[in-house]
């Protein structure tokens, strides 16, 4: 009884502890993001009045709006295109069984091999040359195609029964229609997962968005943050944080929500 | 596998042989339908351009990217002679090495206390995965005031406690230790994560006939937990690694590669030289160098994790 109480209280205190460490940093910037410059000057931590200044700043001074609406756009066009390219791959490499199906899957190995930094000058003069700089497909197309995402949906297609699809060929379901109708539906926890993944990873996005973007009408938040931080010149930390805050939102709360589902995703894809 | 589907009369052995070998190309031509957008895809944006980045890295080009003058090996005997590549390799290899270790030990740590049933445990959880939906630039940003030479946490925190104020970010001696420390925090989300579902997908029959062998918390840790985490360990190990290898945001934000070069890391360093000094030729050479480094680890992690990566 006692062992189990220490126990707790050791675990408690320890959990508490590094969950304070931890968020620390979120913890701060929001906090700043409500209080006045003269308060953040002085070392203030707690903000004595909470003051929506900064966010109107933010908002006034730089075309946040537009940044999101960019970011919105492509990391949503990112997420669909992933969900529908690997959906597509993933149905071949369970359902289809044909001469090269082996070998196409080891090229889907090698992909993930090379890392996006070893192709990305030959993909900025493509991207350049299509005229697609400042565009919303040179900032997502080169993302659509995506090994893992292939290999999570197949390990989960697997699951569905082969007697239903020799049922359907049967009856004369086609394969594509088998695809729609039967292994979507199915599958439907897989692709959340993999969408919300996907968008996380999308938003989130620094270098190639940097490099294909020269533009306010198209830069995304990642890099309207950058410019926030280069142009304040760091004497108006307030409205940074603002402005870092409302980037960091729509993924807080997307993680907040898909915890659970992110990290089967995760786990499977780490152990499969 | 069809034959419902074939008329009923007899059918000739070699009209049989033409229907399957029919419905072979059939399936073949369907397989590749499915699988054509991806693999176009990864043709333009992946195969294509590492092809290219091999070739642009024999040449010297002009500032868009047309190669002019053929040089072999050149542009990589000039790089390894170059010091300012040799900091820049010697700087991602430090920084590999506290960020790697620093990552997996507190990301475990905090996947064993979290992995204890008690009441509330979920919030706790939340808290540490929090930093993975926490972007680098914005991640920058927050560590950007913490390590603020004058109104930042760090300082003042140095400055209650009496020791002398730290150029976190300006002094050569701490700059790359500062960008490894905000790194391992931006990374604790994610590998928290993965390590926390390894954690929980361990059999607990084995925690239970231990427990009625008396064994105790940190025998059953040593014992069950650590080996049993392996395959996940490896994981989250080998790909900590490569985004080590990939760093590049944080370091855009927090010091731009400097001071005196102590943070030019690997990507840095490519993007400095390919989109600011337009030297694509020299810049291939560095990208190859990353590639096979990367390479390498996967290749590593491909073949000691066979035992538990079963793709096929």
């Amino acid at each position: 009884m006692t062992t189990s109480l220490r126990r707790k209280v050791v675990f408690y205190t320890l959990l508490t502890l590094t969950a304070f460490l931890v968020f620390a940093p979120t913890f701060i910037a929001f906090m700043m993001s409500f209080m006045s410059n003269q308060e953040i000057m002085t070392g203030q931590i707690i903000p004595r009045s909470l003051t929506f200044d900064n966010y109107v700043q933010v908002f006034q001074r730089f075309p946040l709006m537009q940044y999101l609406l960019n970011s919105l756009i492509v990391s949503l066009l990112i997420m669909v295109g992933q969900l529908v390219i690997s959906s597509l791959a993933a149905y071949a490499f369970v359902f289809i069984d044909f001469k090269g199906r082996d070998l196409i899957f080891f090229i889907f190995i090698a992909t993930m091999m090379v890392p996006f930094e070893a192709s990305i000058i030959p993909n900025f003069h493509t991207i350049r040359d299509l005229n697609w700089i400042d565009s919303y497909p040179g900032l997502s197309v080169p993302f659509f195609a995506m090994a893992f995402g292939t290999f999570l949906l197949r390990q989960h297609f697997k699951q569905i029964p082969k007697e239903l699809k020799e049922a359907s060929e049967i009856s004369g379901i086609g394969d594509f229609k088998f695809y729609l109708t039967v292994v979507l539906p199915v599958a439907k926890s897989s692709l959340v997962t993999l969408g919300v993944y996907g968008f996380l990873t999308s938003w989130n996005m620094y270098l190639w968005p940097l490099l294909a973007t020269t533009d306010d009408r198209f830069r995304t938040v990642q890099i309207g943050l950058r410019q926030l931080q280069t142009q304040e010149q760091l004497n108006e930390w307030g409205v940074i944080m603002a402005g870092a805050v409302i980037v960091v939102i729509p993924t807080l709360v997307l993680l907040f929500v898909g915890q659970k589902k992110l990290q089967q995703g995760l786990t499977e894809g780490a152990l499969k | 596998m069809n034959q419902v589907a074939l008329p009923f009369k007899q059918i000739e052995a070699n009209d049989l042989e033409r229907m399957t070998k029919k419905q072979k190309r059939i399936k073949t031509f369907k397989g590749f339908s499915f699988l054509a957008p991806s693999v176009l895809l990864f043709s333009l944006f992946l195969f294509y351009p590492l092809g290219r980045t091999i070739y642009l890295s024999l040449f010297l080009t002009n500032s868009s990217g047309i190669t002019t003058v053929f040089v072999g090996l050149e542009n990589y005997q000039n790089i390894f002679l170059s010091p300012i590549f040799l900091k820049s390799l010697q700087s991602t290899f430090l920084f590999v090495l506290y960020t790697v270790p620093g990552a997996i030990l507190v990301s475990l740590f905090l996947a064993i206390i979290a992995n204890e049933k008690l009441k509330g445990i979920g919030f706790f959880r939340t808290m540490y995965a929090s930093t993975m939906g926490i972007s680098t630039a914005a991640a920058s940003v927050f560590w950007l005031f913490l390590f603020h030479p004058t109104i930042g946490w760090l300082n003042q925190l140095l400055n209650v406690i009496g020791v002398a104020p730290i150029g976190w970010l300006t002094d050569p001696e701490w700059a790359l230790i500062s960008v490894a420390i905000s790194t391992v925090w931006m990374n604790i989300g994610f590998t928290f994560l993965v390590l926390l579902g390894g954690l929980q997908s361990i059999d607990y029959y084995l925690y239970e006939s231990a427990d009625i062998d008396g064994a105790g918390y940190f025998y059953k840790l040593r014992r069950i937990t650590l080996p049993m985490l392996s395959p996940t360990l490896f994981f989250v190990i080998t790909v900590t690694f490569i985004n080590a290898f990939q760093t590049f945001g944080q370091i855009d934000m927090l010091t731009r590669g400097g001071p005196q070069n102590e943070t030019h890391l690997m990507v840095y360093s490519i993007y400095q030289e390919a989109f600011m000094n337009y030297q694509f030729g020299t810049a291939s050479a560095q990208a190859i160098i990353l590639f096979v480094f990367i390479l390498v680890l996967t290749i590593i992690q491909f073949k000691l994790g066979e035992r538990k990566v079963h793709y096929q």
